[in-house]
């Protein structure tokens, strides 16, 4: 998918994610979130399969039942299919190895057997569901304000334009410059690993793609020309000193040089 | 038509003349020498750029507002349609999006800044290893820090201007920095922000800072900084027929009119052309200044960043103690006050006075116009890197989460790590660098003993290989056996003959002290009897020449042979 | 020194003498007119590529229209091609006149004589006597002088004091009120409603589900005029978190601050002032980006890495009887970075009573 986060492979870290999961799960449990319910608009067929390919990927880890177990994987009852289709379509999950945080990899499997998986997990209990195309469609929103909802509840962590950026021991929030909207959508809703929820109350639907819209202007460009990666001033310091004074002393030693 | 040109510029010449003398002035710097060097040029750049600033900060003032009302923007940039922002950031876009050439003038104003401060520090640091600070140039040396720190103020004052997050997250630092100062530190905050931070008053009192006060105070200062150049001639590196009584060179006009007159261009061309491909400063990015939201990346721009680090790399807690006291009910933050003001101040400090702490060390109260080699100064150029050193780490430090994110790394361990070596690496590199540049010295002093390994080994009748050496030329030798050898200073006793103490002795003890250790261990310049002494173990130098002349004629010899041979292979084909 | 820097010729050597100027070498435009002529036509192309590099930058803005300055690609285009035009213009400039200087004048090095900045010792002794005699005819020193010295106190009093006339009132002017006990009082107090920053709408306890946070402002301060708004918001922006009741280990005292795992917090540094607004929710970090503040949400805001030294304060919530998250209170400390006179109260007078009791 995309190229920035795919050097980011990191060796998972699977307890951190369970840890994730969990407080998502009893989150779910407790309120469960009355906008984005499971809509089962599934197949039975897709549940079928989605149980089979479940077993034969994931139950390794979540169990058969996918109710998790305790210090390797978090139970997924509720956690709905957008949680899955954002897991899965990025190559989150399966998972590979541990370390701070799973990393975007190249993803594992079609989109279809993502919906089928999806479907079976939605199928245990109510959780988010996966976004329609006009929830995500960034041409319908107004980038302004998603400017607004953006750099109040997500700019910290990702970079004022969604560059990506530190967070503690090793973690990272991702780059958004190449993420698709649906899986912007879906991140908001499910809030995967470090990032936390933002449920319908806090951002709404409207808002939600009032973002989508905001980050799909970025990729316009720069009005100035490159944007040396858009992470500010330790970047154009960077430049200045080794382009601008460079070139600059470059020239200064031919000036100085004795002409033959 | 050549004739009338002439008689008009004698005329326009003899009328400024004869109300002003100004032919004397003429006189006096048309044919002035200036030594050429690249690293002579370092200021220029600073200059240059000031320059620049001067001129795109004048267009820029035709545009910005410094204004904090609230306005509604109307303009045509898509992701702020509508939004709330002051007249300072709404002209700031304005200027960006709808001037044409209103956002190159921008980039290139907020590129020669960065450049500025960099030329300056870099221009610094050549003075510094040359030994270029010393009699009579001590008195630069305090104008030329000066206007670093000015450059710093110009730069903070005009970084904060647009009013965008960024920079107002900046100013809210600055705050919380000025909010620690002991006794007067909210009463400061108060002054400077005409109220409760961050008020509506701290956009026009910045503009009127950076665009007038603080210019001001530099053009002031480089006019005094250039007057002293030309009033102490330009220094010069050493070499044959450069003594601490002349200055070799080539003439201001027309020479040093075309080189640096023409490199201002140079100068100019190449921000220019940086500007024109790279964006600095997207305030579009970051939106109108609003105190609740941040975003990852938030620094200064570079020339402050050391400051931040050190604000970074400072715990709030040392092993369990807090480093903010509760004094009779009274909070002193020494977390922020240690690494923001004290430490600062203390390297500062440092800087200004190091011309007189060296002088104090050498006791030499001569004129200085011959540079030094930066080898020949151990002790000086081990503490310039170490000063370095200890200001990269901060920068470092400044930026440790932009590195953990490009590097993989943890930014708690990036900072444990610094908080570490932060102590560790500049005594090392003091060290380090000490012991390379005596090991130049050794190296310095061999060839000047032994002349330079030529590569070429010959027989001798007696059976006996050695490898010719060729001798240094006479330029050559000069250079390594010309410098000062300095000895820790000598000074007389505590108590003269009838036991009486002398006054002034304390503080002869501690420029003693510093002289042992700038000086207790070095390495000499190869003396004269040395000298004779190598030549004549070694051969006189024409047996040298003539044994490097027979190993010319032993290769020639010998290539030809292989020449042969070739051909030889080449006929059997 | 080690080496007699000069030794004069005829003697005979008894040290390092030095060579004097390397000799000079004639560059190749000096000695053959191919290569002067050459280097003549170089310095005039690039004079030449200044005056179409100006043309550039003419045609581009001319040419290239900002339009109504909505489209980031015109913007870029015009910038670009202006920029490149600057740049050719000036550079070709720059490069054409230094490549002159190199090749066509002069580079024999010249000598000249420095002469010892100290003045003559007759200058100097003038610039004494001129002094003394100044100093005698204003009456106050030289020989033979009276001694004056109310004249000479009362003048240094005079100028020591009169920059206050103009300083006083320029600095009082500038702090607005002075009234740095305000750093103590937020929008915050008994009722206020917590609302969702930027747009304002209210919250209800329900709204905060499990990991959830709330970057939040209290209701009406965006009713406030542009100054008191910004004001009021530097100080009361709050985080609104929601957490396992089980992960918390709950302060002494704040047995009630919270409500069902729901917590809020100030979102300002304790250490400069920072926005702290990173929440990973897996491990309840709060983490400051200016500093790396590090703040533990389950533990009472406390430090766990980084500059702070003091816990975010904390704000006291309960829920209203529409279900909307009310503040109970305003903060119980200032907020933000330390000062001073942090820890005493509104007045001196206050002081002395929170003392007595």
């Amino acid at each position: 998918m995309n190229t920035l986060a795919r050097k980011r492979h990191h060796k998972a870290a699977p307890l951190l994610l369970v840890l994730a999961l969990l407080a998502l799960i009893t989150g779910a449990a407790a309120f469960a979130a009355p906008s984005a319910t499971a809509t089962a608009e599934a197949s039975a067929d897709d549940v079928v399969a989605g149980e089979r390919l479940f077993a034969a990927n994931c139950a390794s880890c979540h169990g058969l039942d996918a109710e998790g177990q305790d210090g390797v994987a978090p139970s997924l009852v509720g956690v709905g299919a957008a949680a899955v289709d954002f897991q899965v379509g990025t190559g989150r999950m399966p998972m590979q190895a541990s370390g701070p945080q799973a990393p975007a990899k190249p993803v594992q499997f079609s989109q279809d057997e993502i919906n089928q998986l999806a479907a079976w997990v939605a199928s245990l209990g109510a959780g988010p569901a996966i976004p329609t195309a006009e929830q995500v469609d960034g041409s319908l929103g107004d980038a302004a304000n998603g400017m607004e909802v953006f750099r109040t509840n997500c700019a910290m962590c990702h970079g004022s334009i969604g560059g990506g950026g530190a967070l503690t021991q090793g973690k990272f929030a991702p780059s958004l410059l190449e993420t698709t909207p649906e899986h912007i959508y879906e991140a908001m809703l499910t809030g995967p690993q470090s990032m936390p929820v933002f449920n319908d109350a806090n951002v709404t639907p409207e808002q939600k793609r009032d973002v989508i819209a905001y980050l799909e202007a970025q990729q316009a460009g720069s009005p100035g020309g490159l944007s040396l990666g858009a992470i500010g001033p330790v970047s154009e310091g960077l430049w200045a000193w080794l382009i601008l004074l460079g070139l600059i002393i470059a020239s200064t030693i031919w000036v100085g040089a004795r002409s033959s | 038509m050549g004739a009338k040109l002439n008689n008009a510029a004698a005329g326009t010449a003899n009328y400024v003349d004869e109300r002003t003398s100004i032919g004397g002035f003429v006189k006096f710097f048309a044919r002035k020498l200036f030594p050429d060097h690249w690293s002579f040029m370092l200021g220029e750049i600073a200059l240059y750029a000031f320059i620049i600033l001067l001129l795109s900060g004048v267009f820029l003032t035709a545009f910005f507002v410094p204004s904090m009302t609230e306005v509604h923007y109307e303009g045509p940039y898509e992701t702020m349609h509508g939004v709330a922002m002051t007249e300072a950031f709404a002209s700031t876009l304005k200027t960006s999006f709808e001037v044409p050439g209103g956002l190159l003038i921008r980039q290139i104003h907020h590129w020669s800044a960065l450049l500025f401060l960099a030329a300056i520090m870099t221009h610094m640091c050549r003075v510094f290893f040359t030994g270029a600070f010393r009699k009579p140039r001590e008195l630069n040396w305090l104008v030329g820090f000066t206007l670093m720190i000015l450059g710093l103020a110009a730069g903070f004052t005009g970084y904060s201007l647009p009013d965008d997050v960024l920079s107002g997250n900046g100013l809210r630092i600055i705050d919380g920095v000025v909010k620690s100062i002991p006794l007067i530190g909210s009463y400061t905050s108060y002054w400077l922000f005409g109220g409760e931070y961050p008020g509506v008053d701290i956009i026009p009192r910045l503009f009127t800072a950076h665009v007038l006060i603080v210019p001001g105070l530099i053009l002031a200062l480089v006019a005094l900084h250039l007057f002293l150049v030309f009033l102490h001639k330009h220094t010069q590196y050493p070499g044959g027929g450069k003594t601490h009584k002349n200055v070799v060179g080539l003439p201001l006009f027309p020479v040093y009119t075309a080189k640096a007159g023409g490199f201002f261009f140079v100068v100019f061309g190449v921000v220019a052309l940086v500007a024109a491909v790279f964006t600095i400063n997207p305030v579009w990015n970051y939106g109108p200044y609003d105190p609740s939201p941040v975003s990852a990346g938030t620094q200064p721009d570079w020339y402050i960043l050391f400051v931040d680090g050190a604000l970074r790399l400072m715990p709030g807690w040392v092993f369990g103690l807090p480093l903010e006291w509760e004094i009779f009910g009274y909070t002193l933050s020494m977390n922020i006050l240690l690494p923001a003001v004290i430490i600062p101040g203390l390297f500062f400090g440092i800087i200004a006075l190091y011309p007189w702490l060296e002088a104090w060390a050498t006791g030499d109260k001569g004129e200085k116009h011959v540079l030094d080699r930066p080898r020949n100064a151990p002790v000086r150029t081990g503490i310039g890197v170490a000063m370095i050193v200890f200001y990269v780490i901060l920068v470092i430090e400044g930026s440790n989460d932009i590195v953990a994110s490009l590097f993989h790394l943890s930014l708690n361990d990036l900072t444990i790590f610094f908080q570490w070596t932060i102590f560790i690496f500049p005594p090392l590199a003091f060290w380090i660098t000490k012991r390379i540049c005596m090991g130049l010295q050794r190296k310095d002093r061999e060839l000047v003993l032994h002349g330079h390994e030529t590569g070429t080994i010959v027989r001798h009748e007696n059976g006996e290989y050695i490898e010719v050496h060729q001798p240094l030329d006479e330029q050559e030798v000069w250079l390594r056996v010309n410098y000062d050898n300095r000895k820790p200073l000598e000074i007389e006793p505590e108590f003269n003959e009838r036991g009486v103490r002398r006054p002034g002795y304390k503080w002869d003890l501690f420029k003693q002290r510093l002289s042992k250790f700038y000086y207790e261990e070095r390495v000499e310049p190869v003396t004269w009897e040395e000298y004779q002494e190598a030549q004549r173990h070694h051969g006189p130098s024409e047996q040298g020449k003539a044994e490097a002349v027979e190993a010319e004629h032993a290769d020639e010899r010998l290539n030809k042979e292989w020449e042969s041979v070739d051909k030889a292979e080449s006929t059997d084909k | 020194m080690s080496t007699p820097e000069n030794t004069p010729d005829n003697e005979p050597q008894e040290g390092f003498v030095d060579p004097g100027l390397p000799e000079h070498r004639p560059r190749r435009a000096d000695v053959e007119p191919k290569a002067d002529k050459r280097a003549e036509r170089q310095v005039a192309a690039l004079f030449g590529l200044s005056v179409i590099g100006t043309g550039i930058a003419l045609w581009a803005y001319f040419t290239k229209d900002v339009g109504d300055g909505g489209d980031v690609a015109t913007i870029q285009n015009t910038n670009m091609w202006i920029g490149l035009g600057i740049a050719l213009a000036m550079a070709g400039i720059g490069f054409g006149a230094i490549h002159w200087a190199k090749t066509l004048m002069r580079d024999h090095e010249m000598v000249e004589e420095r002469h010892e900045l100290r003045s003559s010792d007759e200058a100097r002794e003038g610039a004494v006597q001129n002094l003394k005699d100044g100093a005698a005819d204003s009456s106050l020193g030289g020989e033979g002088a009276k001694r004056r010295s109310v004249l000479k106190g009362s003048l240094i009093t005079a100028l020591a004091i009169a920059p206050l006339a103009v300083l006083v009132p320029q600095i009082g002017n500038m702090g607005g009120d002075w009234n740095v006990s305000k750093f103590r009082h937020t929008l915050w107090g008994p009722g206020v409603r917590l609302a969702r920053d930027p747009d304002g709408a209210l919250i209800k306890a329900s709204d905060v589900t499990m990991g959830s946070v709330f970057h939040v402002i209290p209701e009406g301060l965006n009713d406030l005029d542009h100054h008191h708004k910004m004001v009021e918001k530097a100080k009361a922006v709050v985080l609104l978190i929601r957490l396992d009741p089980q992960d918390m280990k709950i302060q002494a005292g704040r047995e009630d601050w919270s409500f069902d795992g729901i917590v809020a917090y100030s979102k300002i540094c304790t250490h400069v002032g920072c926005p702290v607004a990173l929440y990973e929710q897996q491990t309840h970090h709060l983490l400051c980006p200016c500093h790396q503040s590090t703040f533990d949400v389950a533990d009472g805001a406390k430090v766990v890495f980084g500059p702070a030294k003091r816990p975010l304060p904390q704000l006291p919530i309960a829920v209203d009887d529409e279900g909307y998250i009310v503040a109970q209170n305003d903060f119980d400390e200032p907020i933000g970075p330390s000062y001073w006179e942090r820890l005493k109260g509104d007045t001196a007078a206050a002081d002395v009573q929170e003392e007595s009791h």
